[in-house]
């Protein structure tokens, strides 16, 4: 599965942690430190880095303030198809 | 055996999948935390890049929570007079028909003291868009009873619950909406969830094409959570919008056009 990570901007977090009840492998947790407004901001736990990158706490965030990565994934290189026989030739789909 | 291994910093080679979109301003909103204000004005932002009409888009402001969203947009904006804002929005858009006209209404501000101008609005088939957020009570003066409050509900000025023979039944603004005959778009949508709030991007999306395509007036009832004035958690919030308010407000499609039936509708 691609590995993802998640960039939180603590200054502009709540705390309101819709992102922790939204995010599949459960890897949000709430700082024990306090932002300058004075809410526990959200932060990326996730030691076995089990972040997929899905990007469902992004689109929960009231706040705007996940960014997502996700891993990219080369995909594998089709093999071109050869012709049965000389002169034979691939249907193409329509 | 749970093995710490460092936080990445960075994965060897990655894709950005999601940042904040470009519409919406580098400033943090004055909303309560969990509030899902954020959601609808990100999802509007997210919509309005996508369809690259930055340039021409004009917010028309309500009074209500979202009174600074003039502030929390990077385009233009207007601040109208309390629940006039389909009246604004018309002049805007008969002044200048390219510009990208819509509204951002709480239900203090459509479904209460400005329901006569937007009932006008759309009967006239006004080529804007409203976003209309129904969190069922009034936020920003203390959480009073709103139109669309649920029967029973407890508020500043309903302490032993809304009273159906008192103050009426909850007002359904979309299904309202949906027999005017210059709507060409009424859906309802929730964003206490993740699917939801993606469902709820597509009908904004819908909204602002029919305004693209000059077809009519178009509307978006999103139900929204107020976790401070239901005196809540934002997630209990959330559970109440799911648990309570989707059965009186069922979600839906119950206006949409014929040019528009293609889209990605989901319900």
């Amino acid at each position: 599965m691609a590995k993802g990570r998640i960039l939180i901007d603590v200054e502009r977090c709540k705390g309101c942690e819709l992102c922790r009840e939204a995010c599949p492998p459960d890897v949000i947790a709430l700082a024990d430190t306090l932002n300058s407004k004075g809410y526990r901001p959200v932060m990326l736990l996730d030691p076995q880095h089990e972040c997929t990158g899905c990007a469902l706490c992004a689109t929960v965030c009231p706040d705007g303030c996940i960014t997502v990565y996700r891993e990219s994934v080369p995909k594998p290189q089709r093999k071109r198809k050869q012709p049965a026989y000389p002169g034979h030739v691939i249907p193409v789909a329509a | 055996m749970v093995t710490l291994e460092p936080p990445i910093e960075q994965l060897p080679c990655e894709n950005l999948i999601y940042s904040r979109p470009e519409s919406l301003a580098e400033i943090q909103t004055h909303y309560c935390p969990g509030c899902t204000h954020g959601v609808a004005h990100r999802l509007v932002a997210e919509v309005i890049d996508e369809l690259e009409i930055q340039e021409r888009t004009i917010l028309v402001a309500p009074v209500g929570c979202a009174v600074f969203a003039y502030n929390y947009f990077d385009f233009d904006s207007a601040e109208a007079a309390h629940g006039r804002a389909p009246a604004m929005a018309t002049g805007l858009k008969r002044v200048n028909p390219n510009s990208i006209v819509f509204t951002y209404q709480g239900d203090g501000d459509l479904a209460s003291i400005g329901i006569a101008e937007a009932i006008h609005a759309a009967t006239r088939g006004e080529n804007i868009t409203v976003i209309f957020v129904n969190n069922a009570i009034y936020g920003m003066t203390g959480g009073q009873m709103a139109p669309t409050s649920l029967i029973g509900q407890v508020t500043t000025s309903s302490p032993t619950g809304k009273d159906a023979a008192l103050t009426g039944m909850p007002m359904h603004i979309a299904e309202m909406m949906a027999p005017l005959p210059g709507v060409v778009y009424s859906v309802r949508r929730s964003l206490h969830d993740a699917r939801h709030t993606i469902q709820a991007k597509k009908a904004i999306r819908t909204a602002f094409e029919a305004q693209i395509q000059g077809l009519g007036f178009s509307i978006v009832e999103l139900l929204s959570s107020c976790p401070t004035n239901w005196k809540m958690t934002p997630l209990d919030a959330a559970h109440w919008v799911r648990d309570e308010m989707i059965p009186v407000y069922p979600l839906g499609d119950f206006k949409v056009a014929e040019p528009l039936q293609n889209k990605n509708r989901s319900a």
